[in-house]
């Protein structure tokens, strides 16, 4: 049986000059948490968009694989991408703020999801929000349903998105960041909601963040980002046990650990910034902040294995 | 706004007592100085300008417009009379304008950049720069005298309302379609359009429904107070036309120095102006939840 989602060497551009996603591969399982992490602007969501096909205008994506529960998705067109989203396959978004229509109550906004996928009434889809409300936490479901976003705090808001992507029974669920944009009270809840509906639906899950705090707590498996590259992915446990490669290493210094770090020990950092990367750079873009680094690292760098299931890109020995 | 209101009156109020003597033009061309004396006093003229103006506006408030002196009937009545075919113009101008404005700043919007946006662009900045009475000409000559489709002058049915229509229409489109156009981008480009595509919806809903209801917005009050220029740039279309209308009804009392038509005319249009603003205002909030109290 294939996995739910299989990326392989995906590539994305903007323009002629930028490449936003250099070769990502991953592979999300039925009922698993994936995390995808990294810092700013390494291509998480980029990458995220790319398998949605949701790239903004002049976004291109280029894969040798893309298959969603063994359908290629690359040869598929706007419609039968249309069918799959909000369908099978659902995303939430890093800016609850902004991510609803602020012309359409939330009932309006939801029911329309079931409907146009399910081809339900509205009376059944009225139904199925208002018990996705409830289950998502909302109390008094059925006067949020005719509420108008504005009415609703940014954790509210939250909510109402992952009711709304769940509408439709997805296998997949695609979190862009969720809960960057709230504080840290209503982080926890949200990320605990995700966490227990998981669970409970088997859903699959491709769980972006910056935050490894949320990736020990969540995830079945972790890929770490840099530069539009996976440059090591493993099992949560191994990757945080024993990471390989530097920038993951240098990840992991910079999260402190109460009781692990002393008062006077200054936490890590990882000098420098993530370089702009054009097409045809060779070697390893981490390599100028890399304390490791020599001159073959300029060279393409081979995908090594640690151990299974647990592969990483640096010249280093496992 | 009922700032704008009482200045336009005002202005009209001062305009027409600048231009010539009142009781002279009112008064037959044989008439002794003093006929005119005499109709001096019964109108109220040698009284001072200013005692004449809170006189008038004392009596508009109770809604007494006063007395034509041309037609001999209430200035009430003939403004009732001709503002049918006036509103049926406007309103048939704006229909027009929105008829094709909103589809083009739509589609001009989908195809940004692309040469179709870029004549879209062009069209509207020539349809702004033409002068509304030599487009009216130009249709009068094409379409009525050398193809004979349609009148040239009457109000008798809906083909006379046709072309005058067309002509108002042409001064409220560019702007209209630019804004179309410019809501429709940015919404396009937001969060929420993001998300409709992610629910997989279909094209047509993602943008009719959830782009144009937002980019609507300003549309709706842009096209309240462009249906106000219409009513009041209507004197001009009306008098190309023929059309008796209210325009018809300012342009020949202009000519004739039938000053309380005159006056009543623009007040009533600065009414109907300050009026439409308000609905604007209301439409929004219809339109937009976040406005709503």
């Amino acid at each position: 049986m294939s996995a739910l989602l299989e990326v392989e060497q995906l590539e994305v551009g903007f323009g002629s000059r930028t490449s936003a996603v250099r070769g990502t591969s991953l592979t999300v399982e039925r009922g698993e948490t994936h995390c995808l992490v990294g810092e700013s602007g390494c291509g998480k969501s980029v990458t995220a968009l790319a398998v949605m096909n949701l790239l903004a205008r002049g976004g291109h994506r280029r894969a040798r694989r893309l298959s969603f529960q063994g359908e290629d998705l690359l040869g598929l067109n706007d419609r039968g991408m249309a069918r799959l989203r909000g369908n099978a396959m659902a995303m939430i978004f890093q800016e609850p703020m902004t991510s609803l229509n602020p012309a359409y109550t939330v009932g309006s906004q939801m029911t329309e999801v079931l409907r146009r996928h399910k081809g339900t009434s509205q009376r059944v889809a009225t139904d199925r929000a208002a018990d996705l409300l409830a289950r998502v936490g909302i109390t008094a479901p059925g006067l949020r349903l005719g509420q108008f976003p504005h009415q609703l705090s940014g954790g509210l808001r939250q909510r109402v998105m992952i009711a709304m992507a769940l509408m439709c029974e997805p296998q997949l669920l695609i979190a862009d960041e969720p809960t960057t944009a709230l504080d840290v009270t209503v982080q926890a809840q949200i990320l605990r909601l995700l966490a227990e509906l998981q669970r409970d639906l088997g859903l699959g899950m491709l769980l972006i963040t910056h935050d490894l705090g949320i990736v020990a707590r969540v995830a079945t498996r972790v890929s770490v980002m840099y530069a539009g590259e996976v440059v090591e992915s493993a099992a949560t446990a191994q990757l945080f046990a024993a990471p390989k490669h530097p920038y993951t290493q240098g990840l992991l210094r910079c999260v402190p650990v109460p009781g692990k770090q002393r008062q006077d020990e200054p936490l890590g950092s990882i000098p420098g910034t993530v370089p702009r990367i054009g097409p045809g750079f060779e070697g390893c873009a981490f390599r100028e902040r890399c304390s490791f680094a020599d001159a073959t690292c300029a060279h393409a760098i081979p995908r090594k294995t640690a151990s299974p299931g647990h592969d990483y890109l640096c010249r280093l020995p496992a | 706004m009922p700032t704008c209101r009482r200045n336009s009156s005002g202005i009209a109020f001062i305009l027409t007592r600048l231009s010539g003597d009142l009781a002279t033009s009112i008064a037959s061309p044989n008439a002794t100085q003093a006929d005119i004396e005499t109709i001096r006093k019964a109108y109220g003229l040698d009284r001072p300008v200013i005692t004449q103006f809170f006189d008038w506006v004392g009596r508009a408030l109770t809604g007494d417009l006063g007395n034509s002196y041309f037609f001999q009937t209430r200035v009430s009545t003939l403004i009732a009379e001709r503002m049918p075919v006036t509103l049926t113009l406007g309103v048939t101008g704006l229909l027009i304008a929105l008829c094709v404005s909103i589809p083009l700043g739509i589609l001009a919007a989908v195809r940004e950049g692309t040469g179709f946006d870029r004549t879209v662009q062009m069209v509207a900045l020539l349809g702004q720069a033409m002068p509304s009475f030599w487009l009216g000409l130009l249709l009068m000559i094409t379409f009525g005298l050398q193809l004979g489709w349609l009148p040239i002058s009457g109000t008798g049915s809906w083909e006379n309302f046709v072309m005058p229509g067309v002509v108002l229409a042409f001064s409220a489109i560019p702007a209209l379609t630019r804004l179309t156009r410019a809501g429709m981008i940015q919404a396009m480009g937001s969060d929420y359009i993001r998300t409709a595509r992610a629910k997989g919806l279909s094209r047509a809903s993602i943008l009719l429904k959830h782009a144009l209801r937002n980019a609507a917005i300003p549309v709706v009050a842009i096209a309240a107070v462009q249906l106000g220029f219409m009513l009041g740039g209507s004197i001009v279309i009306e008098q190309v036309f023929a059309l008796h209308g209210v325009g018809f009804l300012a342009w020949e009392s202009i000519a004739k120095n039938d000053f309380p038509v005159v006056q009543a005319v623009v007040l009533v249009l600065a009414v109907i102006y300050v009026a439409l603003t308000m609905v604007a205002d209301l439409m929004n909030a219809v339109l937009d939840p976040r406005l709503r109290v």
